[in-house]
C-alpha cells in the first residue's frame, strides 16, 4: 500500500525554507554538551522544498469538508458560518506578536479586549464573574466543577461526593466529575425528554454537590423545569452547573442566572462563530455568581480607572492553564460580539427557526421522539429498519456532512440535526429532500454508501487492532 | 451591525407557516424564565467599525520589538506558508474528524503530527495533542498514576516550569520537591510511593538536565519519568525515549505558532507502545477502506469520554487540530536540517549575548551549567533594566523576583539588537 505522506515527497538535503544567517560566531554543541545530551541519529522527517509544501497540503485539505465547502449540521456543535473579519482581527500583528509574559502596562490592549468579553459574557448569562483561561468546553466544565469542589473543601463541608449526570448529557460530563473527585450518578428523564424532577428530589441529599444541566439539552428540548431544579438543588446546598454547549438557542431569550444557574461554561467555538479548526483550538471560558467568584482561575482582568491588571481571586483553584488562555478565540469571539451587540437575539431566533423547520419537514417521515417545539436541534430517529450510521453515510454523497449519530444515548439510532442560524431556506429544503429521498433508499444500497467521498467506508477495527500511529 | 444569516421576511413566514406558529416569540413559548429585556452591549458595529477597534487597541500593546521573553513561549520565525495552510477554510472550518470519509485532510495530518513527535521523542505512540505543554504536564501527572496504579503524586524540582507546576496542582496532584541545585535537578532521592517523576530540559531556567538520571531514580523508585521538552531542542539533544523516559511532553508553541499572547498553542504528548491504553485524548491510527485504500480514523476510541464517560482516561474531547497541523506544516518546511539551524542559531546568539553580558561584569546564576538558549543573569535592579530596554525600544526578560532575569534568545535576534540589549543594560539600566 502506498501511502501519500509527506515524507515520501523529499529527498535528503531539500529544504523548504532558508532561515537569516547566523550572524555571530558559531557555538558548538559539543563544547557546551556532554556527548550522552547529544542527538546521535537525525530525525526521519521529511525534507521538502516549499511548492511541495503547500500544494501536499493544499490538496489535503480538498479530503475534507468545513463549513466553507459544505452543509454541516452537527448536533451539539453548532458549525455556524466562521466570519473572516475574526480571523483578520487574530491576525493582527499587534496581537500576534505579544508575549504572554509582557508586563500588563505592555499589554493594555490585549487586557482591555479580555476584560469587555469578560462583560459581555457576564451580560449574556447574567452571571456577574468570568474566567477566560479554559481552553476547551470540556475544560470549561472540569474549571466549573473543580471550582464547586474547593467551595465545598473551604467551607470544610466534606461529605459532598457526588455530582448528578442527566442521562442526555454529553460524555464530557461524568468524565469531568470523575476527573474532580467527585462520583456521577445518573439522573433520568421524563416523558419531554427533561430531567425528572421527582427523581431529583429523590437523589438528591447532603452528599450532593451539583448536578450538570445542559439547557436546552441534547435532545433539542428545552429543560422547562429549570428553576424548579435549581431551587431543590439550592435547598440542599448545592450548586447548579449549566453546560452551555447550547448557548445558541438562549441568547437574548433566556439568561441561565435568572434560571438559577450557579456556574457555566461556554464555548466560543460553538456559540461565538470561532472556527473549530478540525477540533480545536476553541475556548471554553466560564461565567458564575459571587459566590464562586473567587474560586476562579487565577488570573481574571480587572479595571481601575483606566487601567487593566491580571488579579488572582482570592480562593483560585489555581491555573488550568500555561498562560492567560486562548486569546486568539478570545479575540474572534469579542469581535463577533461587538458586530452583533443586543442583535444577538437575532442569531437564537434564526438558528431556532431552523432546527423547527426541519423538525417540521421531516417529522411523518422520520420519527421525532420528542415532537414538539425544540430550540435550536432536533433528534430523529429512521423510517424503521434503517440505521442511522446508514442515512448518514447516504448523506455524504448527497453533500452533506452527516449530523451527529447515536447521540444522545437515550434515543436509539439518534440523528441529532444542528442547521444552525447561518444556512438559507434553499439549503435547508435540499437538505430535508436529501433526506427524505434516503429514506426511500434501500438497505443494500445505503449499505455501500459513500461512494463519491474521497475514500468508501473504513476498517475501523483494524486500526485498532493493528495499531500504527506514525509513519 | 454584520449580518451572517440569509433569512428574508418572506423566509421567517413561511417558515413559521410550517412550523405551524404564529411569530418567532411562539418559539420560544416553552421557554421559562424567559429573557424579558435587551441585552445590554454595545450597538452593533458593521465589520469596518468593528476591525477599526482591533487595529486602535492592537497599538495599545507593545510589538514589533525585539522580544527577549521566553519561559515557556519563544519568538521565533513562522514561515508564511504556515499561515497560509492553517487558514485553508476546509482545515480551519471542519470539525474534529468523526466522518473519516470526508475528513482524510485532518487525519492525516493529525498522522504526520503524531509521527513528528514520535521521531522528536523517540517514543512509539503520541496522542493528537492535548490543550497546551501545561495541561501535557498535567495529563501526564494523572496518566502515571493509572500506569503505576498509585495515587497522583509526582515528584518535581525548581526546574519544572512553575505555570506547569500549578496546573499540575490545580488537576489535584500531589507534588513533592525534589532539591534543585546550580541549575540542576538532583535526582538522587525520589521518595518512595510516587507515581512520575518529572524531569524538564532544557530546564525553567535554560539548563538542559541529565534524563538518564531522573529516568534511573523513577525506575528505581517504581515510578515512571516525564520528561519535558522543547520541541526545538530535540533537534539537537537526545531523544528523551532514548534516556529512559517513559513519557514526554511539551509546548508545541515554537513550531510554527505565534505568541498570540499566550495562545492557542498545542501540547504533544508521546509514549511507549505499552502504555497506549492509558494516553488521554485523540489518537490517529492508519486502516484501509472498503476498496483496500490506505486511510487514517481515530482510534482506540474506547479511553475517551464519549465511549467510556466516567470511566475515560480523561474528560478531553478534542486536541488542537489546527495548531498541531501548524506544526507539522512548520516542521515540513524546516526539515531536520532546518530544524538543527533554528536550534544551533538560537544556541550561538545566546551563549554570545551571555558572554558580552559577563564581559561587562554580570555574573550568570548558574555559569557552570550547560544552557542552549535561555539563561540567568543576575543584575542590580531587573525591573529598572526592563524599563530601560523598553525605553530603548526591547522587551527585557522575565523578572523573576530575586534578582534574575531569564534571558530568552531565538533565531530571531540578530547581533545588532544583542549588543544592543548589553548596551542598555551596562548603562545601568
Amino acid at each position: 500500500m502506498v501511502d501519500n505522506l509527506i515524507r515520501t515527497k523529499g529527498r535528503e538535503g531539500r529544504r523548504g525554507y532558508t532561515l537569516p544567517k547566523n550572524d555571530v560566531d558559531g557555538t558548538s554543541l559539543e563544547k557546551i554538551l556532554p556527548k550522552a545530551a547529544l542527538r546521535k541519529e537525525k530525525p526521519r522527517l521529511a525534507e521538502v522544498d516549499e511548492p511541495t509544501v503547500v500544494r501536499h497540503y493544499t490538496n489535503l485539505s480538498r479530503q475534507n469538508w468545513g463549513i466553507d465547502t459544505n452543509f454541516y449540521p452537527l448536533g451539539s456543535c453548532t458549525m455556524k458560518h466562521n466570519p473572516r473579519a475574526n480571523e483578520v482581527a487574530a491576525n493582527n500583528p499587534g496581537f500576534a506578536g505579544l508575549h504572554p509574559l509582557q508586563p500588563e502596562a505592555q499589554a493594555q490592549g490585549a487586557l482591555q479586549v479580555m476584560h469587555e468579553l469578560q462583560g459581555f459574557l457576564a451580560e449574556v448569562s447574567g452571571l456577574p464573574a468570568v474566567s477566560l483561561q479554559p481552553l476547551a468546553g470540556a475544560q470549561g466544565e472540569l474549571t466549573s466543577i473543580l471550582m464547586v469542589k474547593k467551595f465545598f473543601e473551604d467551607s470544610g463541608d466534606h461529605g459532598r461526593t457526588t455530582v448528578l449526570v442527566p442521562s442526555t448529557a454529553h460524555g464530557t460530563n461524568p468524565a469531568t466529575a470523575s476527573m474532580a473527585d467527585f462520583k456521577a450518578k445518573e439522573i433520568g428523564l421524563d416523558e419531554h425528554g427533561c430531567v425528572d424532577v421527582d427523581e431529583l428530589r429523590e437523589l438528591v441529599d447532603e452528599t450532593t454537590a451539583a448536578l450538570m444541566i445542559t439547557n436546552p439539552n441534547t435532545c433539542g428540548v428545552y429543560e422547562r423545569n429549570i428553576k424548579e431544579i435549581a431551587q431543590v438543588l439550592h435547598e440542599a446546598g448545592a450548586f447548579l452547573y449549566m453546560d452551555g454547549a447550547n448557548m445558541n438557542a438562549n441568547l437574548g431569550r433566556m439568561r441561565p442566572a435568572e434560571a438559577g444557574v450557579d456556574v457555566m461554561h461556554f464555548n466560543l467555538h460553538k456559540t461565538f462563530s470561532t472556527p473549530h479548526g478540525g477540533g480545536g483550538p476553541g475556548c471554553g471560558a466560564i461565567a458564575c455568581s459571587e459566590t464562586l467568584a473567587p474560586f476562579r482561575p487565577d488570573p481574571a482582568v480587572e479595571k481601575d480607572g483606566e487601567t487593566y491588571s491580571f488579579v488572582r481571586p482570592a480562593q483560585s483553584i489555581g491555573r488550568v492553564a500555561g498562560f492567560h488562555g486562548n486569546f486568539g478565540q478570545m479575540l474572534r469571539a469579542w469581535n463577533y460580539i461587538k458586530m452583533h451587540g443586543p442583535d444577538l437575539r437575532d442569531v437564537t431566533d434564526m438558528a431556532v427557526l431552523n432546527a423547527n423547520y426541519v423538525r417540521a419537514r421531516l417529522g411523518g417521515t422520520y420519527q421525532i421522539p420528542y415532537d414538539e417545539l425544540c430550540k435550536h436541534e432536533v433528534v430523529v430517529q429512521p423510517p424503521k429498519g434503517k440505521k442511522a450510521l446508514d442515512i448518514a453515510k447516504g448523506l455524504i454523497d448527497h453533500g452533506y456532512h452527516p449530523p451527529t449519530i447515536y447521540f444522545p444515548l437515550v434515543v436509539k439510532e439518534a440523528m441529532l440535526i444542528e442547521p444552525t442560524e447561518t444556512e438559507s431556506k434553499e439549503t435547508l429544503d435540499d437538505f430535508i429532500g436529501a433526506m427524505l429521498e434516503l429514506a426511500e433508499t434501500t438497505s443494500e444500497e445505503l449499505e455501500e454508501a459513500p461512494t463519491h467521498a474521497p475514500t468508501r467506508r473504513l476498517d475501523e477495527a483494524r486500526a485498532a487492532r493493528q495499531l500504527k500511529a506514525r509513519w | 451591525m454584520a449580518r451572517f444569516t440569509p433569512h428574508t421576511d418572506d423566509d421567517v413566514r413561511e417558515m413559521l407557516d410550517a412550523i405551524g406558529v404564529e411569530t418567532l416569540d411562539d418559539l420560544f413559548a416553552d421557554v421559562s424564565p424567559k429573557f424579558q429585556g435587551e441585552l445590554d452591549l454595545p450597538p452593533a458595529l458593521s465589520e469596518y467599525e468593528a476591525l477599526r477597534d482591533v487595529d486602535r487597541l492592537a497599538k495599545e500593546n507593545d510589538t514589533g520589538l525585539p522580544i527577549f521573553l521566553g519561559a515557556g513561549a519563544y519568538d521565533r520565525i513562522v514561515p508564511s506558508t504556515v499561515g497560509a495552510v492553517i487558514s485553508r477554510g476546509e482545515f480551519l472550518t471542519s470539525y474534529t474528524p468523526y466522518q473519516p470519509e470526508i475528513s482524510q485532510g485532518t487525519l492525516q495530518s493529525i498522522f504526520e503530527f503524531q509521527s513528528i513527535v514520535s521521531e522528536l521523542t523517540g517514543l512509539e505512540v503520541s496522542n493528537a495533542s492535548v490543550y497546551d505543554g501545561a495541561n501535557a504536564v498535567a495529563e501526564a501527572a494523572l496518566m502515571t498514576a493509572r500506569l503505576t496504579k498509585r495515587d497522583p503524586r509526582v515528584a518535581v524540582s525548581a526546574g519544572l516550569n512553575p505555570r506547569y507546576r500549578e496546573v499540575i496542582e490545580t488537576y489535584r496532584v500531589e507534588v513533592v520537591e525534589l532539591p534543585f541545585e546550580d541549575g540542576t535537578t538532583d535526582f538522587s532521592e525520589v521518595p518512595d510511593g510516587v507515581s512520575g517523576v518529572f524531569v524538564q530540559s532544557p530546564n525553567f531556567f535554560g539548563v538542559v538536565e541529565d534524563i538518564e538520571a531522573a529516568s534511573g531514580a523513577a525506575h528505581a523508585a517504581g515510578a515512571l519519568c516525564v520528561a519535558v521538552c522543547d520541541p526545538i531542542s530535540l533537534a539537537v539533544l537526545e531523544a528523551p525515549g532514548n534516556l529512559g523516559a517513559d513519557v514526554a511532553v511539551g509546548e508545541a508553541q515554537p513550531l510554527g505558532m505565534p505568541l498570540l499572547f499566550g495562545g492557542p498553542y498545542a501540547g504533544y504528548m508521546a509514549t511507549d507502545q505499552k502504555s497506549v491504553r492509558q494516553l488521554p485524548g485523540r489518537i490517529c491510527g492508519e486502516t484501509v477502506d472498503k476498496d483496500g485504500k490506505l486511510a487514517y480514523v481515530l482510534t482506540l476510541r474506547g479511553r475517551e469520554q464519549d465511549i467510556r464517560r466516567a470511566k475515560a482516561n480523561s474528560n478531553i474531547c478534542t486536541n488542537q487540530a489546527l495548531t498541531a497541523l501548524a506544526a507539522t506544516v512548520y516542521t515540513a518546511l524546516m526539515g531536520p536540517e532546518g530544524l538543527r539551524e533554528v536550534a544551533e542559531s538560537s544556541v550561538s546568539k545566546a551563549h554570545y549575548l551571555a558572554e558580552r553580558l559577563q564581559a561587562s561584569g554580570f555574573r550568570l546564576r548558574y555559569p557552570e551549567a550547560p544552557f542552549l538558549w535561555e539563561f540567568v543573569v543576575e543584575l542590580p535592579d531587573v525591573k529598572k533594566a526592563n524599563e530601560a530596554l523598553l525605553k530603548a525600544g526591547m522587551v527585557g526578560g522575565l523578572d523573576l523576583g530575586d534578582g534574575g532575569m531569564l534571558v530568552a534568545v531565538t533565531e530571531k535576534r540578530t547581533k545588532e539588537e544583542l549588543d544592543a540589549f548589553v548596551g542598555v543594560v551596562a548603562n545601568g539600566g
